[in-house]
C-alpha cells in the first residue's frame, strides 16, 4: 500500500500536506480501500472554518456514509469541486485527490509520519 | 420487460366509452408547457404489464425473509379483512368527530394497548412511520427543555451502532449529535456514556435490544445516568419485537418511545405501503404532544387540543387504516398470544444462530435477542469472499438476502431476523442454504461472486447505479 513519505497522516486516515501555513487535506489509500468504490464527496464552502480533530466533509460508498476529520483549525482557502462530479478520483488516485486547502493554521492533531502511520495501518488489519 | 412509456401507442385506449354526445367546452386555462405524457394502453396491456412487474417483486408471501432490524414478519389475512370494513373505508376524514365515534374508539383501544405493552403514559397516532416518529418524539423533547427555559440543552446522545436514522432525526430536530462507541459487547460504555452528560445533554437515542442483537444488561443504569444529566431517554422502537409484553420501555427509564406498527404490529412493511410510527410519552411530556390527541372520558372517545401542543406533524389522524390492521393483530393475539409471538422470535434467532456459528463467526458470541449479526471479515480476507456474494447467493435459494454491512461497528455485516411467523422448516432450509452456500465459497469463490443467477435482475452495477442515477424516463421531444 502507498503511503508517501512527503506526507503527514492521522490515525482517521486522512493525509495532510503543508506549504507554509497552508495545508492540503485528503484521504489515504488505505481509507479509500476500505470504504469501498466512492459515490459522492460532500465538502464544506471556501472560507467555512474547520477544527483539528472535527469532521469538515463526509463520503458515501455503497455502503455507508462516512466523515471526513480535520487535522488541522483553519479557513478552508480552496475545494477540490471536481471531486463533486467525480468521487472517484478519490478510490483512482488518493494523494492527487486533494479534498481542501486550508489557511491560517492555528492548531493540529497529532501527526504520523509515512512509516508510523504503515505501523498503524499494519495494526489495524491484524485486529480483522 | 419494456417500460410502460415503451408500451404505449397513440390513440391506444379501453375502447368500451360511447361517444361523447355533449357539446365540447374548451376550458380557459394556460397552456401546459409540456406535453402531458400518460401512456396509452389497452386494459389487456396495462392488465399484464403490471402482472408482469409484480413477477418481478418479491415479498414475505413468496417465501422467508430475514431482514434484520426490519421485523418483515407475515402479515395476517384478517388484518386486511377488518381493513376493508366499508365502516372504515368510507369515512372521510373531514367528517365531524361525532359522526365516527367507532373510528375514534378503534384509536383510542390501540392508543391504551400500546401504551400498557411500552409502559408509556400517552400517545400519539399520527406519525406516518418510524423516522417521522423519531422527529416527532425529539420534538417533545425540545418542546419539554424550552418549556423549561432550560436552552442549553442542544445535544442528543446517539450510540455508534445506531439506525442511521437516529442521528437524521436529530439533526433535523435542530440538535448537535454526540456519537458515543459501543463496548466490546456492543453494549453503551456506561463510562463513555458518563464522561458526555452534562448541562447540555437534551436526551439519549437509544434502541434496546440494540441494533446487535443484545439486550442492554445495564439499561436501568444507563437511563439513569442521563436523567441525572437532566436529560431524557428516548427510545427507539424497532427492535421491540423481541420484548412486547415482557419488558416495558416506560419501565425501563425511558420518557419517549416511537414504535413501528409496520413491523412489530404486522402491518405491511416496505415497498413505500404506508407505515404508522405512533410516539408514546409520560405523563410530563403529554401537553406537548401532536392534536388532536384521541382521550377517554368514561367508556366515550373524544379529541382533545393538548394544552402545549407541538402542533400537528401528519394532516388528520395518520393512516388510520394501518392502526385498524395493528389494533386487529393485538386483539387476535391478546394477552398470552403478545409475549407469546416475543419468545418465539426470539428462540427462531437463536435457533440459526446456534446452527450457523460453527461455519460463520458471530460478531457477538452470546445468547441474542431477536436478531443476531455475522462477520464475513475472515473470509473476506482469506478467500476474497464477502458478505455482499452470501447475500447475493441467498437469492438463488429462494430467500431473500438478510441486512448487509450494517451495523456499522461490524465490518462484513449479515443480520438475520427470522421472526416468530416462520416455522422450524423453513428456518432449516434457511440454514441449510447458508451452510451450503459456505461451502461453495470454500471450493467455488468465482460461482459465488456471479450469483444470483436465478433472478430477473442479476448483479446491479450499484456504483454506476449511485453514480448516474437515473429516475425518469426521458421522451423524444
Amino acid at each position: 500500500m502507498n503511503f508517501p513519505a512527503e506526507l503527514k497522516y492521522t490515525k482517521s486516515h486522512e493525509w495532510i500536506a503543508f506549504d507554509g501555513d497552508t495545508a492540503c487535506i485528503g484521504i489515504t489509500d488505505y481509507a479509500q480501500e476500505e470504504l469501498g468504490d466512492l459515490v459522492f464527496a460532500n465538502l464544506p464552502q471556501a472560507g467555512d472554518e474547520v477544527f483539528a480533530g472535527e469532521a469538515f466533509a463526509d463520503v458515501e460508498s455503497v455502503k455507508a456514509v462516512s466523515d471526513i476529520y480535520s487535522p488541522v483549525t483553519g479557513t478552508v482557502l480552496e475545494i477540490n469541486e471536481e471531486l463533486l462530479d467525480h468521487p472517484e478520483l478519490i478510490n483512482e488516485a488518493p494523494y492527487d485527490a486533494w479534498f481542501v486547502k486550508v489557511e491560517g493554521v492555528s492548531a493540529q492533531e497529532d501527526l504520523l509520519d509515512a512509516d508510523e502511520y504503515a505501523a498503524f495501518v499494519e495494526e489495524e488489519k491484524a485486529k480483522e | 420487460m419494456k417500460l410502460i412509456f415503451e408500451e404505449s401507442r397513440p390513440g391506444r385506449k379501453l375502447g368500451l366509452l360511447p361517444e361523447c354526445d355533449v357539446e365540447k367546452y374548451e376550458i380557459k386555462a394556460p397552456k401546459r408547457a409540456l406535453k402531458l405524457h400518460l401512456p396509452e394502453m389497452s386494459e389487456t396491456g396495462i392488465s399484464r404489464h403490471y402482472t408482469q412487474l409484480a413477477k418481478q417483486t418479491r415479498g414475505v408471501n413468496d417465501g422467508f425473509y430475514p431482514l434484520g432490524s426490519c421485523t418483515m414478519k407475515y402479515n395476517p389475512k384478517i388484518n386486511e379483512d377488518m381493513a376493508s370494513l366499508p365502516g372504515f373505508t368510507g369515512l372521510h376524514p373531514l367528517q365531524p368527530a361525532d359522526t365516527a365515534k367507532g373510528a375514534l374508539s378503534l384509536m383510542l383501544g390501540l392508543k391504551e394497548s400500546l401504551c400498557e405493552i411500552t409502559g408509556m403514559d400517552d400517545m400519539t397516532l399520527q406519525p406516518a412511520a418510524g423516522a417521522h416518529g423519531e422527529f416527532t418524539g425529539l420534538l417533545l423533547i425540545k418542546a419539554y427543555h424550552t418549556d423549561r427555559k432550560d436552552l442549553a440543552r442542544t445535544k442528543i446522545i446517539v450510540p455508534d451502532s445506531a439506525h442511521g436514522t437516529n442521528p437524521a432525526s436529530a439533526h433535523m430536530a435542530g440538535f448537535e449529535i454526540v456519537n458515543i462507541k459501543s463496548n466490546e459487547e456492543g453494549c453503551i460504555d456506561l463510562d463513555t456514556l458518563r464522561s458526555v452528560c452534562g448541562p447540555d445533554t437534551a436526551g439519549l437515542m437509544l434502541t434496546n435490544p440494540n441494533t446487535v442483537g443484545i439486550f442492554d444488561p445495564n439499561i436501568k443504569e444507563i437511563t439513569d445516568i442521563v436523567h441525572a444529566a437532566g436529560g431524557l431517554c428516548y427510545y427507539d422502537g424497532a427492535n421491540l419485537n423481541a420484548i412486547t409484553g415482557i419488558a416495558r420501555p416506560g419501565d425501563m427509564g425511558f420518557d419517549v418511545i416511537h414504535l413501528n406498527l409496520h413491523k412489530t404490529f404486522s402491518t405491511p412493511h416496505g415497498g413505500g405501503g404506508p407505515g404508522a410510527g405512533p410516539v408514546g410519552c409520560k405523563s410530563f411530556l403529554k401537553k406537548f404532544l401532536p392534536w388532536p390527541v384521541v382521550e377517554r372520558q368514561d367508556s366515550e372517545a373524544f379529541l382533545s387540543m393538548p394544552e402545549k401542543s407541538i402542533g400537528t406533524v401528519r394532516s388528520f389522524f395518520g393512516n388510520f387504516l394501518v392502526m385498524v390492521k395493528a389494533y386487529t393483530y393485538i386483539l387476535s393475539l391478546g394477552k398470552e398470544g403478545i409475549p407469546e409471538a416475543s419468545t418465539n422470535a426470539v428462540l427462531n434467532a437463536n435457533y440459526m444462530r446456534v446452527k450457523l456459528k460453527d461455519k460463520y463467526k458471530m460478531a457477538f458470541d452470546h445468547t441474542c435477542m431477536h436478531e443476531f449479526v455475522m462477520t464475513l471479515e475472515h473470509e473476506k480476507h482469506s478467500l476474497g469472499i464477502t458478505a455482499m456474494d452470501i447475500a447475493k447467493g441467498l437469492i438463488d435459494f429462494g430467500i431473500h438476502p438478510p441486512t448487509m454491512y450494517f451495523p456499522l461497528i461490524v465490518h462484513e455485516a449479515l443480520m438475520i431476523e427470522p421472526t416468530e411467523t416462520e416455522s422450524k422448516e423453513t428456518l432449516d432450509d434457511c440454514i441449510d442454504a447458508f451452510l451450503k452456500l459456505y461451502e461453495t465459497a470454500l471450493e467455488n469463490g468465482e460461482k459465488l461472486h456471479g450469483a444470483p443467477y436465478t433472478s430477473p435482475i442479476g448483479r446491479p452495477d450499484e456504483v454506476l447505479a449511485a453514480r448516474s442515477l437515473k429516475l425518469k424516463y426521458e421522451f423524444e421531444a
